[in-house]
């Protein structure tokens, strides 16, 4: 009954979903890195991201994958303009005002979805995206290999630019030391708005990535948002590596446990994972005591 | 009193929420000159520090820095101009490494010159030189107070703060400590050096101000603050 293909196409299948979910988890370890909070606002966020996806193609006619430097950009500019005018300002410097702030907004963002774009599932037709590619003993949904690679891409370069650039010094400085970071000169608020921006700019380019392939409801966000806050915790919060390497376990795991327990009974495998992390190694792979 | 004065502080009062703690300061530091300001714990000497870098809002009062009020002035844009603090506790980024502690010290200020006062830095501390890919946080507290200092000179200041630099050191290190600063110095840098450490930096001071429940209780040469019992007495309060 074990089949060795099956297996590894499952496996192939959940690499291929697990690199959205990096895309997703990034953001919100780098969120809870730099500003040590849980963005709970993340998941409302990509779900508008998903729509201005949406809307760009049916309106616009801007194919998805074009779009993603302007929702990318787009997403950045207002993840900045969210934290420096609403949820810094009305935080007075204290955690968990923020956390309230965002799951208001979250609230917020969710219903007004509902109110202007109704509750049902929306999807678009991408035809150059659709087709399926072989990979071994593989068949993916040629959009799902384009996210794969564009995703990891994507990560990579992020990467790069917080370990080289200034301001990718800054913000990993800002994470540790704020007052030494004040004192070298380092505007903290805006490194902290840089930083949410970030988080919400990796949203828009996986719901770039993510529309070809997938619908869009007010209630889609949730269902990445609860993966993604358990990658985190499997890859440790915080840690840009776990992140990475939590996504594709977690992508992994949904794909083999849909494959012998079914669709339903699929999703079980992410609830065990969170719970034995929690249990055995509650710092995450590669989370530090801090 | 000076007019060459760099920077001027004038009946500063500062402190934290309701509490006063700093109640009319006057100060000053002259281009070239060591000045130590010295007093027990509690004085008010980091509340004073902290409002000299803008870390929080003095009450009232006027800092002047190279002719220009800076009180009240946001943090980096003290840095910008050139006053620059090496904090006590060295608050140093232990997730980053020595090199790029040293880099983000040019981070506001002194950029276009990164590369050369790298060199120059790590001229002064060959130790950060053989650690510079090392995380920050595993240094030892002395090459911590290397880094933070290092990170200090890569801001080019024009006034540079010391707060506590000799804490929490071997005597051997402190030692080393004053001697650097004297040569810091000696090269024409401007110091305000907060020390609890009286006779060693008395030592090397052009002229000094002792602090006391939040208001200059003596100030003066040196040298002449060296031998005045009054010193003694506000220092141990006796």
């Amino acid at each position: 009954m074990l089949n060795f293909d099956i297996v590894l196409a499952g496996t192939v299948n959940g690499l291929a979903a697990g690199a959205i979910y990096v895309l997703v988890a990034v953001g919100l370890t780098l969120i809870y890195g730099v500003l040590h909070i849980i963005n709970f606002a993340h998941g409302s966020l990509l779900m508008l991201a998903m729509y201005a996806v949406f809307f760009l193609f049916t309106r616009a006619r801007i194919d998805p994958y074009l779009a993603l430097p302007l929702v990318v950009a787009g997403s950045f500019a207002l993840g900045y303009v969210l934290y420096r005018f609403l949820i810094g300002r009305f935080a007075h410097g204290k955690d968990e005002n923020i956390l309230l702030i965002t799951l208001g907004l979250s609230i917020i963002l969710d219903n007004l979805a509902l109110f202007f774009f109704t509750g049902d599932t929306q999807t678009i037709d991408v035809p150059h995206a659709s087709g399926i590619v072989e990979i071994g003993p593989a068949f993916l949904p040629k959009a799902k290999v384009i996210a794969f690679f564009a995703a990891l891409g994507l990560c990579a370069a992020l990467g790069a630019y917080i370990g080289r650039s200034d301001m990718g010094k800054a913000i990993r400085a800002v994470a540790r030391e704020r007052q030494g970071a004040r004192l070298v000169g380092i505007d903290v608020e805006h490194v902290f708005a840089v930083s949410y921006g970030i988080g919400i700019a990796c949203l828009g380019a996986a719901a770039c990535l993510l529309m070809p392939s997938f619908y869009v409801s007010p209630s889609s966000g949730h269902a990445f948002v609860l993966i993604a806050f358990t990658t985190v915790v499997l890859g440790g919060m915080g840690s840009f590596l776990g992140a990475l390497l939590g996504g594709f376990v977690i992508g992994i795991t949904e794909s083999l446990g849909g494959l012998f327990l079914g669709e339903q009974l699929g999703q079980i495998g992410i609830s065990l994972i969170f719970i034995l992390i929690l249990l055995l190694r509650p710092t995450g792979l590669f989370g530090g005591g801090r | 009193m000076a007019d060459d004065a760099i920077l001027q502080v004038r009946d500063l009062r500062a402190g934290y929420g309701p509490v006063e703690i700093l109640r009319g300061v006057d100060l000053d530091v002259r281009a070239g000159e060591i000045v130590a300001l010295l007093g027990s714990n509690g004085a008010g000497k980091s509340t004073l520090n902290n409002a000299l870098s803008g870390i929080f809002r003095p009450f009232g009062g006027s800092i002047r820095f190279m002719g220009a009020e800076i009180a009240g002035a946001p943090a980096a844009r003290i840095v910008e101009v050139g006053l620059v603090q090496v904090p006590e506790g060295r608050r140093v980024f232990p997730n980053l490494s020595v090199r790029e502690n040293l880099e983000l010290g040019s981070y506001r200020r002194g950029r276009a010159n990164r590369a050369r006062n790298l060199e120059r830095v790590v001229g002064i501390f060959p130790r950060l030189a053989e650690r510079a890919g090392q995380a920050a946080g595993t240094l030892s507290g002395g090459e911590q107070q290397m880094l933070a200092i290092g990170r200090g000179l890569m801001t080019e200041p024009r006034l540079l703060i010391l707060d506590e630099p000799s804490l929490g050191l071997s005597p051997l290190l402190v030692e080393e400590m004053f001697a650097l600063i004297r040569r810091l110095n000696a090269d024409g840098l401007a110091i305000l050096l907060v020390e609890q450490n009286v006779v060693q930096s008395l030592a090397i001071a052009r002229r000094a101000y002792v602090l006391e429940h939040g208001r200059i209780a003596l100030s003066g040469p040196a040298a002449e603050l060296a031998g005045d019992p009054a010193l003694r007495r506000s220092y141990l309060g006796l």
